[in-house]
């Protein structure tokens, strides 16, 4: 008996060494190229900043401070960084809207490819991805070229006479919105598709054999079936338009920054390296405050349903 | 697996590609993207066998930033005016010595005593200009050398008004407009500046950069914007004209410079020598369409910009021109406020 | 009620009713396929546009073509952005499918979550604060070591590109039947047989659509290009985002073009050879 349980014993372990052998490279690659170097953004945001850019290496928590409080420069009364909060709250709003419409559109589409007969579903899946062999900038210009006051949709609507006047789509935030739809859509699709593609209809059948409406069948066995799916393509969504930067400056016209854009200037021609540190901090825990309510809500719904 | 073995083939051919640069003889640029003539690059090529690569950048502080991290790799960087200060303060540039190069006798006298490099110990002229008011003056008709076409902007011009993202841009020339000295920390005049900015901005349409197609497509009306776009965009519409506010606005002029940490110092040297020849200085303007500062070089260059108004500023205009200096930390700190406010 | 409702179940059966129908999903399908397409058709149309304007239609010419082919740095760039996409999408998948395999096969392990953790990490890290980080970090290496090549920006693509592979092939696994691999076990197949024979085979389009992703992200990126990069590394879009504050010509449109069908080309061949496979 006790050597049976011996060699289970060491066969597991044996397994569980296998397996960070397995990881390894990835895990290696990671650290040194994406999280390891965060930590080096922690401790700036700790520092002073340096006179044209960089840091001085004294503490400080002058940069964290002023993420949300400002002393106002003309009277010197303490009160929130409306400014910082503004644009916080305004890339916020703009991703859960991205994030949404992204499903609205990205659900049907992947689930119209999901049911194609097998052999062209590859098809389907290859011309969803085809317009994003090309990259962010380019796509983010043509994007410009369809919703210009002179652009197709304008050329279209006033050829049609639904309007008289081009709709001022460019520079607002329907653009931005527009672009990161336009620039995030197979990050939904593909995971969608991945969990759709392997939905086993038989439970389907079986729903409408218990007198399910067609909408009943999509909320109550499909949407639970691909809950993974849905989850991936909304975490792969939400967290680039968090951070955007290019779409906001091409496509809303600079005037209305978001996060991204102001992380970038203080980096930049606003030199202050901790002030930009601790933004991205802020806005690194903004993302994680959203993975664990996504966290959360999976596990709740796995527990009922379990 | 076999595709797999196939990818990985693949991609170290392409690899193994990639290390082939030429060993000797090179010169690595860092520079403002699309403001390097292609030709000027070959013609360099050619007379010294040296292999020269451009890099760009988009912002005086990008480069900054990238070159002091250090092991960046360039031999020749090309900042603006007022930063080249900094350059030489934080040690990043050698001395090279233009002032005693064989070329040197080309340079105007009006850029030799700069006040970021006086008697130009380190940096070579590359190219100069100005920010102002470009208009469409098919839709309005007033006066266009002010700087109220874009902070107080008349009823033609609103929502049509495309103003640079540049902070120092904009700022120097609000705060001219409300009757300030740049640099200032006076808060009253500042807490003016921005109120005033706020206002204005629900009248721009933009705030980008690339305004010559759009005042082709007319997407755009009016722009506080550089002179070489001006004149660029005056091709493309001929009703197009450059304004230079009377209030003041700033002058820039983009400096070649040599990095402490050259790989190829000597080549470098040459290169700042060989671009004060007036033949090559009037290559460089062909490009990018903007002065250079060398004597003589008006000769060589495109019909078109001879005596054209974007860039030889008229003497009733040139008095409200300034170098834009660089402010201390703290006057620098609240104008990125004041900027912050602006675009929240 | 049970027997109407029966009745209508059996009407609809026989009037052809699919358990795969949901209305309207088709005709969101469709303008989604045409919302993607526009932009790119018009990018593609003014590629041709003998006018010097990416707005104003000047009639049909290849003169940006031409002005793209004598173009010396455009071309060094479009290369530099697919040989690092083309490296770094391989290795990520390589490594994302070492790792998913570890972490969805068997019991869960000490350490499994804090390893699933970190190799999401990229993905909720904007790009704009992992840029500024590598430039500190990687710029001390690059002082220290005297290596400049081009391994920094192959790094750093591999490391975002990961989770990106990752993810769908992660999400295949957990969705395959363990029975076939319990089965080969069984029959005293090796890890290693079992893996080639049955698990690669199923888990192949996983594969795909992560290498795909992975390919798409590294040839998309910008922002941490633009701060690694050093001297002579422009990659087509640090390229364009440099002349973004001069004048965009539909040069960028033709380079663009050629870009796409040279993608296509290679994506296709990719399919064709997974496809030939199966």
């Amino acid at each position: 008996m006790a050597s049976a349980r011996d060699f289970a014993e060491s066969a597991e372990r044996q397994d569980v060494r296998r397996r960070w052998a397995l990881l390894s490279p990835a895990l290696v690659i990671i650290f040194f190229a994406a999280v390891g170097p965060l930590f080096i953004m922690l401790v700036y945001s700790f520092l002073q900043k340096g006179d044209y850019g960089g840091v001085r290496w004294a503490f400080s928590t002058d940069g964290w401070f002023s993420v949300f409080f400002q002393r106002d420069i003309f009277d010197d009364t303490l009160s929130f960084a409306d400014a910082h909060i503004s644009i916080l709250w305004r890339s916020v709003r703009l991703s859960l809207m991205t994030t949404l419409f992204t499903f609205l559109l990205g659900f049907p589409t992947a689930y119209f490819i999901a049911t194609r007969p097998e052999k062209s579903r590859d098809i389907w899946l290859f011309l969803i991805t085809i317009p994003f062999w090309t990259n962010l900038l380019i796509r983010t210009f043509a994007m410009q070229e369809v919703i210009r006051n002179e652009g197709v949709i304008n050329t279209a609507l006033l050829w049609l006479g639904i309007v008289d006047q081009p709709i001022q789509i460019m520079y607002t935030d329907k653009a931005i919105l527009f672009g990161m739809l336009y620039v995030y859509l197979p990050l939904m699709v593909l995971p969608l598709y991945a969990s759709l593609e392997k939905l086993d209809f038989r439970l389907v059948e079986a729903a409408y054999d218990l007198y399910a409406t067609r909408f009943q069948v999509l909320r109550r066995v499909i949407m639970p079936l691909v809950k993974p799916g849905i989850i991936a393509g909304s975490i792969l969504v939400f967290i680039p338009s968090l951070g955007a930067y290019v779409t906001p400056r091409v496509l809303g016209g600079g005037k209305n920054l978001m996060l991204g854009n102001l992380i970038e200037l203080q980096f930049g021609q606003g030199r202050n390296w901790p002030l930009g540190a601790a933004l991205s901090m802020t806005l690194l825990a903004l993302v994680m405050v959203a993975l664990l309510i996504y966290a959360r809500q999976a596990q709740s719904r796995s527990l009922r349903h379990g | 697996m076999r595709h797999m073995k196939l990818g990985l083939a693949f991609g170290t051919a392409m690899l193994a590609m990639a290390g082939t640069a030429a060993a000797e003889g090179e010169l690595n640029i860092y520079n403002w993207g699309n403001y390097t003539n292609p030709d000027l690059i070959k013609k360099f090529e050619e007379q010294f066998k040296v292999k020269v690569t451009v890099t760009d950048y988009d912002s005086n502080d990008a480069a900054l930033a990238k070159v002091r991290a250090g092991g960046h790799g360039f031999d020749i960087v090309v900042p603006s005016a007022n930063y080249v200060r900094i350059w030489i303060d934080e040690g990043l540039l050698i001395e090279t010595r233009p002032d005693q190069m064989e070329n040197f006798k080309n340079v105007d006298e009006r850029w030799v005593d700069v006040d970021w490099d006086p008697g130009r110990h380190y940096t070579v002229p590359w190219q100069w200009g100005t920010t102002g008011m470009i208009v469409d003056t098919s839709v309005y008709k007033g006066e266009i050398n002010t700087s109220a076409i874009a902070f107080d902007p008349p009823a033609e011009l609103v929502g049509k008004i495309n103003v640079a993202p540049e902070m120092n841009d904009v700022m120097s020339m609000a705060i001219w407009y409300m009757g300030g000295e740049w640099c200032s920390d006076d808060r009253e005049l500042l807490k003016k500046v921005r109120d005033k900015l706020v206002e204005a901005k629900p009248k721009w349409i933009s705030m980008d950069y690339g305004v010559i197609e759009k005042f082709q497509s007319r997407d755009f009306a009016a722009a506080l914007y550089w002179n070489g776009a001006a004149l660029r965009s005056r091709k493309a519409n001929p009703d197009v004209r450059f304004g230079y506010p009377k209030e003041g606005y700033p002058i820039f002029m983009d400096s070649v410079a040599v990095l402490k940490d050259a790989k190829n110092p000597e080549n470098a040297k040459l290169f700042q020598n060989f671009i004060m020849d007036p033949e090559n200085a009037a290559l460089i303007s062909a490009f990018a369409n903007y002065a250079n500062g060398i004597k003589g070089s008006e000769a060589f260059m495109p019909e078109d910009m001879k005596g054209a108004p974007e860039v030889d500023i008229a003497p009733e205009h040139q008095a409200s021109g300034h170098f834009l200096t660089p402010c201390s930390p703290e006057v620098t700190e609240l104008y990125t406020r004041v900027w912050t406010d602006l675009l929240k | 009620m049970a027997s109407a409702g029966e009745g209508r179940g059996v009407a609809l059966r026989r009037t052809g009713f699919s358990v795969k129908r949901q209305t309207g999903f088709g005709v969101i399908a469709w303008l989604c396929f045409f919302m993607l397409y526009l932009p790119i058709l018009t990018l593609v149309l003014f590629s041709f546009n003998a006018d010097q304007s990416m707005a104003v239609w000047g009639g049909f010419s290849f003169r940006w073509y031409e002005s793209a082919w004598h173009n010396q740095t455009v071309q060094d760039a479009s290369l530099r952005s697919l040989q690092i996409a083309f490296i770094a999408a391989i290795l990520a998948t390589v490594a994302a499918t070492m790792a998913a395999l570890a972490t969805t096969r068997g019991r869960a392990f000490r350490g499994e979550q804090a390893a699933y953790a970190m190799i999401n990490t990229p993905l909720i890290v904007p790009e704009i604060v992992t840029a500024t980080a590598l430039l500190i970090f990687f710029a001390s290496i690059k002082v220290s070591t005297g290596y400049t090549g081009l391994g920094y920006l192959i790094a750093a693509h591999t490391a975002f590109c990961i989770p990106f592979a990752y993810l769908p092939i992660r999400a295949r696994l957990e969705s395959m039947d363990l029975t076939l691999e319990t089965a080969a076990g069984d029959l005293y197949a090796t890890p290693w047989q079992a893996f080639r024979r049955i698990t690669l085979p199923l888990l192949w389009p996983g594969i795909i659509a992560g290498l795909m992703l992975a390919f798409v992200i590294s040839l998309d990126d910008v922002v941490i290009t633009e701060l690694v990069k050093s001297g002579g590394q422009d990659t087509l879009p640090t390229y364009m985002l440099g002349q973004l504050r001069r004048i965009v010509t539909p040069e960028i449109n033709a380079i663009s073009t050629v870009f796409l069908l040279l993608s296509v080309v290679i994506v296709t061949l990719f399919f064709l050879l997974s496809r030939q496979r199966s």
